[in-house]
């Protein structure tokens, strides 16, 4: 076969992954036909990578043998981690794989220089800058994440300007190697202002914005890949890009949207600084508190419960003991779904697959408006490590940094629960005016410790 | 302006909404998987990396095609097997076909 039809039968390989991918983000709509979107993506992939191994342009296959088995030696182990700890591996591969579009944005500048027409210089010059600033800004992500580095918003006079400066003079360079191709000096230059760009942009953002700023990385990460599709004319890339590009962008609109705030608002006003003044003033409100025993005796007389869950049931890593409650209640015949807000714990979707680890049936885990409208029958609401999505003043308090958030109306059930280690406000430092609610009972402990205590309360006294 | 860069905006903007459509008909239960699958399926940069790194023309091309050949693969392999790991996961109430 002459070299130029295996290339046209490559060019079919390479459409039939476009059309796997397609097909495996629509199965991806509903859980029972899920893991068929993952068969035909990963059969896609297998598709592109195989073909491209036949390219007759390869001359040398040590290198990429070698490089394909450290990826495969590193991917392995990330595809295992807990479910806790996915939103960190998650960044962590937006990071890999805006690293691995600069990359090959950088190679392609160096192999083509001096050759590089000012059009191709524009493109590589855009890659380049998304691939190595998501690359930088989703690491900083990751270690926030992962609590290498502090989850609390990193701020300092000014710092907008600086950022800003930074994206600006990256873009300048990018215009000034446009108009000049050849002036290699200043390539190295403009990647080390965009990865300085990508730690100033993520540092000073907090970790409650967390499930924004991924989806926004998982955008950009997206965006470089099909931009690095024009640069080499590579229509699977564009595809594949534009797919996880808009995917992204849609997750960081929803996110957005369940947190009542801007894309600008997140990446340029570092939340949880306000409200120091207001504390004071709740000082004096008291609250019930309750034990495990009488938590348990009012679960028990329930016949609906709602639990919701947030990040700090991830923390505590409660959700098995959450799944120990739901078994025990529902042997008891009470009725148990969850409530789970669209920006709970730490990235899109969070809640759910953490629940769905501890087994938990993915028909008993209601949307936020679908929960709404089921509160108001609910005889118990019972939260665990969630705050800010409870909070009432989000509806009706307009000096609230969160108001017109919306929320997960648990003050309109008959009892109010909470779990919570101590009356210190959330992660965000607004005070929770749901907490001194006559119907509100504080159970003060370790998530984890205290479902346990009213496990084994429950299970107990059934044996009487 | 070439002529490629016309008919591959196109397919961009094409693409784009074709993935619009679909993902916003992804349901928020699954929306974890949703972001590690596409990242597996945008992990096909791999191509391009191979292709680099396989022309061996500098030594700095072969390096760093070599480096977006692992981090990319990563991705891959990596992603689709978290994603199935998660899928599997989610089981509903009803007993099972």
């Amino acid at each position: 076969m002459t070299s130029f039809a295996t290339q046209q039968l490559l060019e079919f390989a390479f459409i039939a992954a476009v059309a796997l991918f397609i097909l495996a983000l629509r199965w991806l709509s509903s859980p029972v036909t899920a893991r068929r979107g993952v068969l035909a993506g990963e059969i896609g992939a297998a598709l592109a990578v195989g073909a491209t191994l036949l390219n007759p342009e390869l001359d040398q296959y040590r290198w990429i043998v070698i490089a394909l088995i450290v990826g495969a030696g590193v991917g392995i182990p990330l595809g295992m981690v807990h479910m806790t700890a996915v939103p960190q591996r998650t960044a962590l591969s937006h990071a890999f794989g805006a690293l691995s579009a600069a990359m090959i944005g950088i190679a392609e500048y160096y192999v083509g220089v001096p050759h590089v027409t000012r059009f191709q210089m524009g493109e590589i010059s855009l890659e380049v800058i998304i691939g190595s600033l998501t690359f930088t800004g989703s690491l900083i992500a990751a270690g926030k994440l992962q609590e290498l580095l502090p989850q609390r918003p990193i701020t300092y006079p000014g710092q907008n300007f600086v950022s800003l400066s930074a994206l600006g003079a990256a873009l300048l360079i990018a215009i000034a190697l446009t108009v000049n191709p050849n002036e290699t000096v200043l390539f190295p230059i403009m990647v080390g202002v965009a990865l300085i760009f990508g730690v100033l942009l993520v540092t000073p953002i907090g970790g409650a914005d967390m499930p924004t700023v991924i989806s926004l990385l998982n955008s950009y990460a997206g965006f470089s890949a099909a931009l690095l599709g024009f640069v080499l004319n590579s229509k699977v890339l564009i595809v594949a890009g534009a797919l996880d590009g808009s995917s992204g962008f849609i997750l960081s609109v929803i996110m957005c949207k369940a947190m009542n705030r801007s894309f600008t608002n997140v990446m340029f006003g570092a939340f949880g600084q306000v409200q120091a003044s207001s504390a004071a003033a709740t000082e004096t409100r008291t609250v019930r508190s309750a034990s495990p025993e009488e938590a348990a005796a009012i679960l028990a007389a329930a016949s609906k419960v709602l639990v919701v869950p947030g990040y700090g049931m991830a923390v505590a890593q409660a959700q098995h003991k959450v799944r120990e409650l739901y078994d025990v209640l529902t042997k008891k015949g009470v009725d148990v779904k969850f409530g789970i807000h669209p920006v709970a714990g730490r990235m899109p979707g969070h809640m759910n697959v953490l629940l769905a680890e501890a087994d938990i049936p993915y028909d008993r885990l209601l949307e936020m408006d679908d929960a709404n409208s089921e509160l108001p029958q609910t005889d118990v609401a019972l939260i665990i490590g969630a705050n800010d999505v409870t909070n009432p003043a989000a509806r009706t308090d307009t000096s609230s940094p969160i108001y017109g958030m919306p929320i997960l109306d648990v003050d309109k059930a008959r009892t109010v629960m909470v779990i919570k280690r101590s009356m210190s406000p959330g992660f965000a430092g607004i005070d929770n005016p749901l907490y001194y609610l006559d119907k509100t009972l504080m159970l003060f402990g370790d998530a984890k410790a205290f479902v346990g205590d009213i496990v084994r309360e429950l299970s107990g006294g059934s044996q009487h | 302006m070439p002529a490629d860069f016309i008919s591959n905006l196109y397919l961009f903007i094409l693409a784009g909404f074709v993935g619009f459509e679909v993902i916003k008909r992804v349901s928020p239960l699954l929306h974890t998987p949703l972001m590690s699958l596409t990242n597996a399926l945008d992990a096909i940069v791999v191509i391009a990396a191979i292709i680099i790194t396989g022309r061996h023309e500098t030594v700095l091309s072969t390096t760093l095609g070599a480096i977006a050949v692992a981090a990319s693969f990563s991705n891959m392999v990596g992603g689709f097997f978290i994603t199935d790991r998660m899928l599997r996961m989610f089981k509903t109430g009803r007993p099972q076909k």
